[in-house]
């Protein structure tokens, strides 16, 4: 990759020891967020098999608000970025840049996870809670697994920004900067298949 | 070649490649969002659309987020994402056949 990365840590053989470890982590890590993809599919059939369960209550044409949600796309694709641009500063070994995109990150994902608790509470303020439907049952099941694996992400990187403000971007920082930002761009790949599944074709 | 480890999956992408990945995303989902909010187009025109730019979003973020290609490095992350496809499309293909004759069948 880039020369920095390696001038950083002159001793060549612990270099290509821990290169290896981070490399087989990254792909075990890989591996999880495939089981995890397993976890989704089996959410998303259940709610594919209920999406019309109304029992007389609200429809999804009746209760979106689109542009809301593009809002809130639009949030989770910026917080995507900024983590790629953190990336790109950690291999270019700049400390507190990292930091700064981090941050941005951060506070991306927060808009995002409030807009998506602001949305469920006034659902449930209306009366149309996860016990109104079995539809409602598996739309609050659905987003909000994906919401609780935003929020452990969020954990994470506030986790990550305190570590490098206490240990600097050492390789096992690095590495494991590396599978968070695997984490993050895998949640957006997922929000898309939730907003055209879910927001889309419930309005439509 | 010592690199190749740390590359799979995730790795070291540029700039160029983050702000592509990102502009591509946005026209997309603007797309899919305008083709609903507008209607524009017919019920079945709309569906084929959202779906393909929820498709062409995914593969989007696969290869300027996640750096996925055919290289050999990230032969063994593809190959597990391709089972897991698999896996997603028995699952999920599977459930609404079934449910779905039984809605009919009990109709």
């Amino acid at each position: 990759m880039t020369p920095a990365q390696t001038s950083t840590h002159a001793d060549t053989a612990e270099v290509f020891e821990e290169h290896g470890t981070a490399g087989h982590q990254s792909f075990g890590f890989w591996l999880y967020l495939m089981s995890d993809l397993v976890l989704f599919s089996a959410i998303f059939a259940t709610f594919v098999v209920l999406s019309k369960a109304y029992a007389g209550g609200p429809t999804g044409a009746e209760l979106f608000d689109l542009s809301f949600v593009f809002i809130e796309t639009m949030l989770l694709l910026l917080s995507s970025a900024t983590c790629g641009l953190a990336l790109l500063a950690m291999h270019a070994g700049k400390t507190s840049r990292v930091l700064q995109w981090l941050a941005l990150t951060f506070v991306f994902g927060l808009g995002f996870i409030a807009m998506e608790l602001h949305e469920f509470q006034l659902l449930i303020a209306e009366g149309h809670g996860p016990g109104r439907s079995a539809y409602l049952s598996a739309f609050f099941t659905l987003v909000g697994t994906h919401g609780l694996h935003v929020a452990s992400g969020l954990v994470w990187m506030a986790v990550m920004m305190y570590q490098i403000k206490t240990t600097g971007l050492s390789v096992m920082v690095q590495a494991r900067l590396m599978r968070l930002s695997m984490f993050w761009h895998f949640l957006d790949i997922v929000w898309v298949a939730v907003f055209t599944v879910v927001y889309l074709m419930g309005v439509l | 070649m010592k690199h190749s480890a740390t590359t799979t999956g995730a790795a070291a992408g540029s700039l160029k490649s983050y702000l592509t990945g990102f502009i591509l995303s946005v026209i997309l989902t603007t797309l899919a969002f305008g083709a609903v909010m507008s209607e524009a187009l017919s019920h079945g025109a709309t569906v084929v659309t959202i779906f393909t730019a929820a498709v062409l979003q995914i593969l989007v973020h696969l290869h300027y987020f996640l750096h996925l290609n055919s290289s050999s490095e990230a032969r063994w992350n593809v190959l597990a994402m391709v089972f897991t496809v698999l896996i997603m499309a028995l699952f999920v293909g599977g459930s609404i056949w079934i449910m779905h004759n039984l809605n009919i069948r009990m109709m």
